[in-house]
């Protein structure tokens, strides 16, 4: 482990998309669909990380973090609602300081059977600068925060807001996270070079993100469903010959505005009817691939 | 650089907010809201009037809409004042057809510039709002001191000199404020604030100087981030807007009135290239059964006496 950049980080084997050994989801599926809401905690008046400003605007930034704490008020219950009534279970990227503040919506989460995975403490704290004791600590507590109000032990890690150092994939494999959301490399789940255990990347997905969608791609909200339509039909296409693996990253303040939800629930209903979806947690889709990957690739 | 250990303190980590202006409230656990005459959809239209002096401040930063160019700049001055001199009538025109009353977000230099305007605004029964003195008063925390009061004094006291009338609402420029600001507000006599898009329903609001409602006005649904930010066709817009309004309909059937707030820019929504693909819009939101439009001090007034 070491902090100096190195311009190859040597994080996995490159692997053609041509030929590759035929993946198979359970009952002849051929795409493994899984949706990640982030659920987030932002912070009014945060402390400065001299790599990143948390808000673009002076504290406190109210269109920011008013659109942020919508998530938590009106829009959760919103999309939380729609996923359940098509069978859609949550993989939940967390904040998991809203454990703490908004234990309501993590506990409705849970009882929906949702898998929750850390996304750092606050989406306003970034990794940037951590040395490896400080990294450490945030791992610990979000280990030890999601046990403590929810009974599950996380197995996964998306960065908060994205940030990472050097050592963190070695870190989380280290205290046993079977998986990062981290790398975009793939349409299939990876293993990655890491210093001891296994951790295996799944396809999160920038691209079809709702954040993506709305404000880089700047889509209409039934361009953006169209848009999951056709990744999904392309995807459970070439998943006849290997299993592919879509991914729907949402944050309930985007996707549950009232101009968007209804569009997305077409989405779900279009992907539940296909047949040819393995609708699945990240960490399903995780076990499926290692029981037929074997050892680290 | 190695972060400082007071990094990863948390000193507001704790149950519910990590402030004390409101507590958490999650909308579905809440009593369902009544509005009068039964409505389940309260359509709140908001028309925000703004002046841009040809000489733009930065401080504390430059409105959405301001200036670009090098001085002087001809184009966006004049293409704002288009909005302030035909798409205004344009808007009123469409909300008068169908009887609506809206609120009217209005720079108190609009005012004070243009008395026929604002005639024209009052006789048609319409609500003003107060929205700062003109574009270059935007706030934000680190004003020096008692700048921020002095445009608040100076916007509510010329808005009610010139219409006679006391006003209850406010819009900050970009809804942007300072941590005072919700104080000064209900220190100068202001019922409601909508700059807060955190809800979809008013809520109260604690400051130091007694409690004020917000009423949310989403910028997610304003013509300037459909149309403008992201750059998507007035059809578009349609769409989306009746979207909207199909969903909340249908969330207000099991579960209370709900709001669709319109926030509206003449010189964006009353271009002739866009204006009758509104004015249907407007003429088909009217005939929704159970929605209707209303003001700002409509909702506050249902909100207030709420049970």
């Amino acid at each position: 482990m070491t902090d100096a950049p190195a311009a190859n980080p040597g994080l996995y084997a490159y692997a053609p998309w041509r030929d590759r050994p035929k993946l198979e989801w359970p009952d002849g599926k051929t795409c493994a669909v899984w949706v990640a809401p982030n659920l987030e905690f932002y912070e009014l008046d945060p402390p400065a990380n001299p790599h990143r400003k948390s808000w673009p605007r002076p504290h406190p930034d109210v269109v920011g973090y008013g659109h942020r704490d919508h998530a938590n008020r009106v829009s959760h219950w919103r999309m939380a609602e729609v996923m359940s009534r098509h069978g859609f279970p949550g993989s939940v990227s967390l904040s998991v300081a809203l454990c703490d503040h908004i234990p309501e919506v993590v506990e409705d989460a849970a009882a929906r059977g949702w898998e929750f995975f850390s996304h750092g403490i606050y989406n306003t704290r970034y990794s940037y600068g951590m040395d490896e004791a400080q990294e450490r600590a945030i791992i610990e507590d979000s280990i030890a925060t999601v046990k403590r109000l929810t009974g599950q032990t996380i197995r996964g890690w998306l960065a908060p807001a994205l940030t990472h150092t050097p050592r963190t994939l070695d870190l989380i494999a280290e205290y046993g996270l079977d998986y990062t959301c981290d790398l975009y490399h793939d349409d299939q789940p990876t293993d990655i070079h890491v210093a001891s255990g296994r951790l295996t990347a799944i396809p999160y997905s920038l691209e079809v993100n709702d954040h993506y969608g709305f404000f880089i791609y700047n889509m209409s909200p039934r361009e953006y469903a169209d848009t999951l339509i056709r990744q999904f039909e392309r995807l459970a296409s070439e998943g006849e010959k290997s299993g592919t693996v879509m991914c729907i990253p949402l944050h309930s303040y985007l996707i549950g505005q009232p101009h968007r939800i209804g569009p997305f629930e077409e989405v779900l209903r279009h992907i539940a009817a296909d047949g040819r979806a393995w609708i699945a947690r990240a960490g399903e889709i995780v076990d499926s691939y290692r029981a037929q990957t074997g050892g680290a690739a | 650089m190695t972060l400082d250990p007071s990094y990863l303190e948390y000193p507001m980590r704790r149950r519910g907010m990590d402030h004390d202006s409101y507590p958490y409230s999650a909308l579905p656990t809440r009593p369902p809201l009544h509005w009068p005459d039964a409505r389940l959809l309260q359509i709140w239209p908001v028309i925000s009037l703004e002046y841009f002096p040809m000489v733009p401040s930065d401080t504390p930063f430059r409105a959405p809409g301001h200036m670009q160019t090098a001085y002087p700049d001809y184009r966006h001055y004049t293409a704002r004042e288009y909005g302030t001199r035909i798409g205004i009538f344009r808007l009123l025109d469409a909300f008068e057809a169908v009887g609506a009353r809206v609120s009217i977000a209005c720079n108190s230099a609009i005012a004070q510039r243009y008395p026929a305007l604002l005639e024209t605004i009052l006789a048609g029964g319409h609500e003003i709002i107060a929205h700062a003195t003109d574009m270059n008063a935007t706030i934000a925390s680190g004003m020096p001191a008692g700048a921020e009061a002095a445009i608040i004094h100076e916007s509510v006291e010329t808005l009610q000199r010139l219409t006679g009338q006391r006003l209850r609402g406010w819009l900050s420029i970009a809804r942007s404020q300072s941590f005072d600001t919700p104080r000064l507000l209900a220190e100068a006599g202001i019922e409601y604030m909508c700059d807060w898009v955190n809800d979809e329903l008013p809520y109260d609001f604690a400051t130091p100087a007694g409690s004020i409602v917000n009423i949310p006005l989403n910028h997610e649904l304003s013509d300037r981030q459909i149309i403008n930010v992201q750059q998507q066709s007035v059809d578009s817009y349609a769409q989306q807007i009746e979207d909207a309004a199909a969903w909340l309909l249908a969330e207000a059937e099991a579960g209370g009135g709900r709001m669709l707030p319109l926030h509206l820019t003449p010189y964006i929504m009353g271009l002739p290239y866009r204006i009758d693909a509104f004015d249907q819009l407007v003429r088909r939101l009217a005939a929704l059964p159970g929605a209707g439009f209303a003001t700002g001090a409509d909702i506050l007034n249902a909100w207030k006496a709420r049970q």
